[in-house]
């Protein structure tokens, strides 16, 4: 009976709901091609997600990864104007990132410093940066070989490439989180840093890790994203902290750390993709979806512990009712 | 000796610095008119800065400051566009209420719904700046669609300042008696620096977390009031990235964000700092794109100074027990 209760069941089930929903709104929507593509629009978003429930896990939060977006968009423009191959784009992208969540971690955990303070800083910073280096400007010129990352399929089938690196990435995180000792440590860094420092774990190497892989993370999503829109702005995935962060928590990852799992955010990702797809459908404008993931963000937060409140009454009363007899 | 140890002694000595160094590239920056234009132009910063400072005294933040403004800015802008007979005092006082709301509906959800302030403003801040698209179906309020009195309200001169600027200087010295001489105000403090501590004595801590929110959110509100009445447009995408501003200058200002450090003075000027560096950038021949970049640099050297500063002073207290 347990598991009719369980969070990643109610998910699921609103889930299916959505999908009804959308295919009642559009003949299209089931249909494979359309299916495949409608990926295209959340597979960035859902890469960085990755990263950052072991961000939330391990108590922490990341608010600069849409600006990461920005930078390493705008350092592969630059050095594609210089004539940089795209092998060489990918990799600026990937060092970029790196770079960018290894300077969040080194000021967090060197200086003691709380996460939500460095982070609005560089979020500040490194968007700066961006606008700095283009101004009002755009960069479109990438080589054609480029566009593969964003808009590629794999062979001659109709998968995306996002689709399919997203696959893998969900795999190392999970086996990562769920079988290493490394995700154990996450977990009890979140309930406890005090008892996790006390039983030897590197704290804050470990914690440097978890924001260096969220750049780097960010970085492949700057890949996947510069390359699907064939071009950089300075305000490029402005907002994406938001909905990331939305994806995660709708996942059942808590947000005071050491609770929650791959699979939940894995469903919440699909769930939000598709209703945000859906929502496109009948042409409601992105500011109006930000509103939904904004109350969204916050509903995802009151409900689990409404549930509990309930439950713990529920179990309250039997324990009176017991006693009684 | 003790003045030149504090933060606000640096930071006046900092600003007087800054100000030199402009003068020596551009002359003409220093003349009492121009900075009587840049004391008008941070006047909102300075009241929303005080907003965030209280709501970081308690150890929270709030994101959704500058769409709070935005969305009542857009809500007045419109009142004056379809009911140009409600006079401008009113639409002043409805501002007040609107943002107060606004600013409580944070305060419920990070008191009574247990959200961390950063969710839920970060949640907060794409619903108001959403809801201003919803309000004003995408176009803007022009100046020609606002009365006279709305748009000139802050260019009134009382004794040669303007009036935003006499109204800042209330909010300032209004908050600094409520922060410094009431009970309520020493409690705010007393939450940020020892949660635990100021359970036990008995604040209602729920209570005073709704406050702020509540305050800051009120300050927004009037704010928004003279932001759409100064620059005579309500828009969309009015103060965006403005709640960034606000944190700089409560960091920059000494404000802890663990709560429970800093005072008004230091938050003000932290303000004028930001305030004179972003209208000195035109005048030095640096692209305002700049102000970004410099803008998060500084709040992070701010951190970590105001990090290693209280740590040094927490080893300072350990030494001195053990003597």
């Amino acid at each position: 009976m347990d598991w009719l209760i369980r969070w990643e069941t109610i998910l699921f089930s609103m889930f299916v709901l959505v999908i009804i929903i959308n295919s009642n709104i559009s003949p299209y929507f089931l249909d494979y091609i359309n299916i495949m593509n409608s990926t295209f629009n959340f597979m960035e978003k859902a890469i960085i997600a990755l990263p950052v429930i072991f961000v939330i896990i391990s108590g922490d939060i990341d608010i600069s990864l849409a600006s990461i977006i920005a930078l390493c968009s705008v350092f592969m423009g630059l050095a594609s104007t210089f004539g940089v191959e795209t092998w060489g784009l990918v990799l600026i992208g990937c060092l970029t990132g790196i770079g960018a969540g290894f300077l969040n971690g080194m000021i967090i955990t060197r200086f003691n410093i709380p996460a939500i303070a460095v982070t609005i800083g560089s979020m500040s910073l490194f968007r700066g940066i961006a606008y700095v280096v283009l101004g009002d400007k755009a960069f479109t010129q990438y080589p054609s070989s480029f566009a593969f990352f964003g808009q590629g399929y794999i062979g001659h089938t109709r998968i995306p490439f996002q689709l399919v690196l997203f696959i893998i990435f969900t795999v190392i995180f999970a086996i990562i989180l769920h079988s290493t000792t490394l995700g154990r440590k996450i977990y009890a860094i979140g309930n406890n840093p005090t008892a996790a420092r006390f039983s030897g774990i590197p704290v804050h190497n470990i914690r440097l890790l978890v924001f260096t892989l969220t750049g780097f993370c960010s970085g492949i999503a700057s890949i996947l994203l510069t390359s699907r829109i064939g071009s950089t702005r300075p305000n490029i995935a402005d907002g994406w902290e938001l909905e990331i962060i939305t994806t995660v928590v709708l996942g059942g990852v808590a947000i005071t750390g050491g609770k929650g799992n791959i699979l939940g955010v894995i469903i919440s990702i699909f769930l939000l993709g598709f209703l945000r797809f859906g929502m496109g459908l009948v042409n409601v404008p992105g500011k109006v979806m930000n509103i939904f993931s904004g109350t969204l963000l916050i509903i995802a937060i009151l409900l689990p512990e409404f549930i509990r409140n309930i439950r713990e009454s529920i179990s309250l009363k039997r324990e009176k009712s017991q006693g009684e007899v | 000796m003790n003045l030149i140890k504090r933060r606000e002694f640096t930071l006046f000595v900092l600003i007087i610095i800054q100000i030199l160094l402009i003068t020596l590239r551009a002359p003409r920056f220093l003349s009492i008119l121009n900075f009587n234009d840049i004391l008008d132009d941070t006047a909102i910063l300075f009241m929303v800065a005080i907003g965030q400072f209280m709501v970081i005294l308690t150890a929270g933040i709030d994101l959704s400051v500058a769409s709070g403004l935005a969305l009542t800015g857009m809500s007045v802008a419109l009142l004056n566009q379809y009911h140009p007979g409600i006079p401008v005092l009113m639409i002043l006082l409805l501002s007040i209420i609107i943002g107060f709301l606004l600013g409580s509906f944070n305060g419920l959800l990070v008191s009574y719904g247990n959200i961390p302030p950063i969710i839920t403003t970060l949640g907060t801040m794409s619903i108001y700046r959403g809801l201003v698209f919803v309000l004003s179906k995408g176009a803007w309020v022009s100046a020609h669609e606002m009365t006279e009195t709305f748009r000139s309200f802050t260019r009134i001169k009382i004794f040669g300042l303007s009036l935003i600027l006499i109204i800042s200087l209330i909010v300032i010295i209004l908050f600094s008696i409520f922060l410094y001489y009431t009970r309520t105000g020493r409690e705010i403090y007393g939450v940020g620096g020892n949660t635990t501590a100021a359970q036990y004595v008995g604040i209602n801590l729920k209570k005073i977390k709704y406050l702020v929110f509540g305050l800051c959110g009120a300050i927004c509100g009037l704010s928004g009031f003279l932001w759409v009445a100064r620059y005579a447009s309500a828009q969309n995408d009015t103060a965006i990235g403005f709640e960034l501003q606000t944190v700089a200058a409560c960091v920059i200002g000494g404000a802890s964000i663990a709560g429970g450090s800093g005072s008004i003075l230091g938050v003000v000027l932290g303000a004028l700092f930001l305030g004179i560096l972003k209208n000195a950038l035109p005048v030095i021949n640096v692209s305002p794109f700049w102000q970004m970049l410099i803008q998060g640099f500084i709040i992070l050297v701010a951190i970590i100074i105001n990090t290693i500063m209280n740590q040094r002073s927490q080893q300072l207290i350990i030494r001195r027990r053990e003597l």
